[in-house]
Order: structure tokens, then C-alpha cells, then sequence
């Protein structure tokens, strides 16, 4: 749910973004370039307080997917009960956007989980590491080219014997 | 140098020592019975504060986000119920709310009020364990086994209700496993009758308990601004002040026909934490009242029309239609279809806001499923709460903030 003037104002202020709605839920696409501006002027003036997920979709094999990676912020008003979605396309080589860090401290673990499985960067993130897989790791494994079988990145880990540890 | 200045300094000073060489590592976990499950953290400490908690987790990685994108929809419920295994139940409502809500499906009412009384059950189930556990890892054992007891009587609840007492899987695309029986309600009607005097007698233990107080008040502070801007939600949040409930804010599921109170607190510590969860019992307790009295009759599955559900063994066994739908929907390829579109689905778990992020590519697997894990984001909030305090208080924290490393690393 969310208030027509919030997606007025939105619009108004940034003309580059697109809107769409799907069983009442509003996304705004937006362009990487303005993705902080965006942030700033939904949590300051719209007073989107809540974070409530970063995720990432890889639009690989996906039907008429125009672009590879799509970034989902999902955000709530908790004053006036509003829920918005921002969508950000990005595609190789330049995998890299603006972090929500500084708008919500909140982004600081999802951003460094979708930087782990996706390889998506965040500009001006505090402690962009792996967080879930193990630092050898090099792959993505939620991008959809990651193979399902066969020997990989744990065949690869250096073998730690009982001597040595 | 006179006497008066040697009294000024300390033994350190002396020796030409800093602050920092006093400090030590040491490793917590992964595998250590006061972390319940599997996480690990790297403690600076200072003697016996703790200076600085790094968190390192992933140990129970499983890639239940990727195994979403080769299950369909009705098979992924087996993985929900291992992501926060203290209350599949509400894991099992999320799920497929979302997936309703990619279809756009309506559940008729009984459906929508049997799940509504099964997530309060759960809700129930995961506030005992969680408060039992702080209650255990400060000291008091008796108040773990009170709460493991009523546990026992839920599980029994939920196995008369669908057969299985820990990984339930109950819930369908479009309704439920199984209609709940007359002595599944019988068995809710005991429980909701016998349940407020065991939570009187654990409120007596514990609430004016000058050991458990001690060591759970004005410790693991968390005020309400970092809680907003740390995307706190559930019991965590509001017992730090924050006002947001989703069955009031966004009612789901038959919520809007209740009468039950948003339990808060502002202290925001781990003793605001365990009364707001033991609070929310009783009010759970209402909401399960009210539902099981109210509970309307008729289908508990959408109708065989909108082709989600497996038609009744009697449409199968005596019509040729029910023979039909039977047969194309469990065969590949040959179920319900999904919109290309993309949707969020989220409901109030009892550890706070659990959605699912449903990317549908038109076939009957998810192209993406991405869960929204609340103990994943609480246990980033770890670090700020627990520095300043000692090492004993670790325990207290951790137990209170909730952390199923199942549904945390996923």
C-alpha cells in the first residue's frame, strides 16, 4: 500500500524513474546514477524509516529480461504504514551501486549477502566482505551460470592437517 | 620520585604497559552449547568486558535461497520448515502467503482462520523456547523445563493436527494439508484453557527473580532509533519502543476480525525483551480463543476450479473431472501457472517480520525466492548491544535477541 502523493512526488522530483504496480505494490525503477539521491529523498522527505530487505535477481535466463542483475530494496513508512519497492538494473562490467549504509545502517549485512552471492559492489560500504560463504570462495552462487555439479570451490580449499592447526 | 607519585600510578603504568596488550581474543563457537546453535564470534576482550564482538557466520550455510529456484511451490514448504525450525508453522504460513500473493488467490475463510490459530501456536511455541533459553543460560532451569512442557503439549497439538510435531509442512498452495478435526480442537480448547496457569507460575519464577533481573536488566541496550535504523522488527523492536505490528498494521490472513493488544516496552533491553514475549503469549492466547470459537465451517481449500489444490479423494474416486484435475496436477509442467511478475509477501513470525521475495517465470518453480530472515538481521544488531558488558552477558543477549542459525545463514 502506499499514498498516490508520495509516487507524485517521487516522480516529480526524479523524471528518470519508472513505476509499476503488481498486487498493489508499487515499484520505482530507478537509475543507478540516482540511487542515493533516491534514498535521501525517500527517507528524509517521504519518511521511508525501514529497510526491510536488499536482495538481488539475476535475469539471466528470464523471459525478455532486458538486463542481467536487478537489485529489490523493499522499504516501509512506519508512521503511515506505506510499502515501496526500488528496483535497480545493473549489468556487467560495471556491477557496482551506491550502498543504503549511510541512509540505514541496517543495509550493512544484507548488502555484504548480496555482494556474496551476486557480486553486486556497493560504492562507499563500511565492510563490504563475504558474509556467509568463506573468504576462499570465488564464485557467486546465486548468479544463474553457477554450475549445480561437479567438483568446485571445495576441492580448491587448501587442506589444513592437524599438525599444522 | 616521592612516594605520593608512585601511588598515582598503577601497577601497569609501571611496567610500561598499554591499554590494548591487556586485551585478549578469544573464539565463541561455533560449536559451544550457550550459542544453542551453530555461529561463531571472536571476542576482543578487556579482562572480562567485552571490547569488541566480531561475528563470523555461515557455518550452517545450506542454499535454501538457491534449492527455492528447483523446488515448486508446494515442495519448498519441506525447506521452510527447517529455516526457523522453533516455529515452522509460521514459516509454513509465510511461504505460501507469498506464493497466494504472486497467484492472487484467495483462501476461503476456514483456511484463512486455521492458519491464523496455527501461527499463534507457533508464536507460542518459539516464545517459550526463546524465553526458556535466556531463562536456561542465566541460571534458571526450572522456568526452561515449565516452557519445554507446554512445547511438548503444542507439539502434540500439531501432530494430531498434521501428523508430523516438528517439521509440520502443513500448509498448501491454496489451503492446508488437513482439515483440523474436532479433537484437534478439543486439544487447542485444553491448551488455551490450561496455559494461562503455567504462565502464571513462570511469571512468578522469573519476573521478580533477583538473579534473572540482575542479569538481564540495563543489559543489551538497544535504543529505538538504532532499532528503526538497523531494520529491527518483531518483539526485538518493540521492545524497544517501536509501535509495528503487522497483524495490526497490515492485517493478514482473519486478523482483522481480533481483539488482541500490540505488546511494547521502551527499556529496550534483554528483561524488556522477555516481557514483551511473555506478554505476547497471553495475547496470542486471545487470538487463538477467539478464532477456535469463531472458526467458520465449510472448505478449507480453494475450489478445484482454480487448479492449485488437489481435489477431494471423493471428486477423485467418483468424477471424471476430479480424475482429471487430480492427475495434470501433480504431473510436471502441467500445474498451476505463475505471472511473470515479482512480489513481497510478508507476515509478523514471532521473531519479527518473515517475508518471502517471489520472482514467478510462468513455470511452477520459483525463478527467485528470497526469504527475509529476521534473525539473520537481529544478529547484526549483536555486536552494538553486547559492548561494554562482560563476558557472562553474551549469553543473555544472544538468548534474547533469538538467533536460529538455521534461518540466519539459510
Amino acid at each position: 500500500m502506499i499514498k498516490p502523493e508520495t509516487i507524485t512526488a517521487l516522480g516529480e522530483r526524479f523524471p528518470a524513474v519508472r513505476f509499476s504496480e503488481f498486487r498493489d505494490q508499487h515499484r520505482a525503477a530507478v537509475p543507478a546514477a540516482e540511487l542515493a539521491e533516491v534514498f535521501a529523498f525517500v527517507k528524509e522527505t517521504r519518511g521511508f524509516d525501514l529497510l526491510v530487505d536488499v536482495t538481488c535477481v539475476d535475469y539471466l535466463n528470464y523471459r525478455n529480461a532486458e538486463d542481467r542483475f536487478g537489485l529489490v530494496y523493499l522499504l516501509a513508512n512506519t508512521t503511515t504504514n506505506e510499502r515501496l519497492t526500488l528496483r535497480v538494473y545493473v549489468n556487467e562490467p560495471n556491477l557496482s551501486v551506491p550502498s543504503a549504509t549511510p541512509f540505514w545502517k541496517g543495509a550493512n549485512w544484507l548488502e555484504r549477502e548480496v555482494y556474496d552471492m551476486f557480486g553486486i559492489e556497493f560504492a562507499g560500504h563500511p565492510d563490504l566482505r563475504r558474509i556467509l560463504l568463506p573468504d576462499e570462495f570465488t564464485a557467486h552462487p546465486l548468479r544463474k551460470d553457477y554450475p549445480l555439479q561437479g567438483r568446485g570451490e571445495r576441492h580448491n580449499f587448501p587442506v589444513l592437517t592437524r599438525e599444522e592447526g | 620520585m616521592s612516594v605520593a607519585d608512585n601511588k598515582k600510578k598503577t601497577l601497569a603504568d609501571l611496567a610500561g604497559a598499554e591499554a590494548r596488550d591487556y586485551r585478549w581474543t578469544l573464539n565463541f563457537g561455533p560449536q559451544h552449547p550457550a550459542t544453542h546453535t551453530t555461529l561463531r564470534l571472536v571476542l576482543m576482550l578487556d579482562g572480562e568486558r567485552v571490547v569488541d564482538a566480531i561475528p563470523d557466520i555461515g557455518y550452517l550455510h545450506s542454499g535454501f535461497e538457491k534449492i527455492g529456484e528447483h523446488l515448486d511451490y508446494n515442495q519448498y514448504v519441506t525447506v521452510t520448515d527447517r529455516m526457523n525450525y522453533i516455529s515452522p508453522l509460521a514459516n509454513n504460513v509465510a511461504w505460501h502467503g507469498a506464493v497466494e500473493r504472486l497467484l492472487g488467490l484467495e483462501l476461503t475463510p476456514r483456511c484463512k482462520y486455521l492458519r491464523t490459530i496455527v501461527a499463534e501456536l507457533a508464536r507460542i511455541s518459539d516464545h517459550l523456547l526463546c524465553n526458556g533459553a535466556v531463562g536456561l543460560d542465566v541460571g534458571a532451569f526450572t522456568f526452561f523445563l515449565y516452557g519445554f512442557y507446554q512445547r511438548e503439549v503444542l507439539y502434540d497439538i500439531f501432530e494430531t493436527l498434521c501428523g508430523a510435531r516438528f517439521t509440520n509442512s502443513y500448509t498448501r498452495v491454496g489451503g492446508l494439508m488437513y482439515d483440523a478435526t474436532p479433537l484437534v480442537i478439543e486439544k487447542i480448547r485444553t491448551f488455551v484453557r490450561t496455559f494461562p496457569k503455567t504462565l502464571d507460575d513462570m511469571e512468578r519464577l522469573l519476573n521478580r527473580n533477583r538473579i534473572f533481573v540482575d542479569r538481564t536488566k540495563g543489559v543489551g541496550i538497544l535504543s529505538k532509533e538504532e532499532a528503526m535504523n538497523r531494520s529491527a522488527t518483531g518483539p526485538i523492536a518493540r521492545a524497544s519502543g517501536v509501535t509495528r505490528d503487522l497483524r495490526k498494521d497490515e492485517p493478514y490472513l482473519a486478523y482483522a476480525d481480533f481483539d488482541f493488544n500490540v505488546c511494547c516496552a521502551t527499556a529496550g533491553d534483554c528483561f524488556a525483551r522477555y516481557l514483551v514475549r511473555m506478554a505476547e503469549m497471553r495475547e496470542s492466547l486471545k487470538i487463538v480463543t477467539q478464532a477456535i470459537e469463531n472458526l467458520p465451517s465449510g472448505p478449507v481449500n480453494v475450489g478445484i476450479d482454480e487448479r492449485t489444490t488437489l481435489p477431494s479423494k471423493k471428486q477423485v474416486y467418483s468424477t471424471i473431472e476430479g480424475t482429471i484435475s487430480h492427475f495434470e496436477m501433480v504431473m510436471a509442467n502441467r500445474g498451476f501457472t505463475v505471472p511473470e511478475e515479482e512480489s513481497y509477501a510478508a507476515i509478523e513470525s514471532p521473531n519479527g517480520e518473515l517475508g518471502f521475495y517471489l520472482a514467478g517465470d510462468g513455470t511452477d518453480v520459483a525463478y527467485r525466492a528470497r526469504c527475509r530472515p529476521p534473525s539473520f538481521i537481529h544478529f547484526s544488531l549483536f555486536p552494538g548491544l553486547i559492548r561494554g558488558h562482560t563476558l557472562s552477558d553474551i549469553v543473555a543477549v544472544l538468548g534474547s535477541l533469538n538467533i536460529i542459525a538455521a534461518e540466519l545463514d539459510r
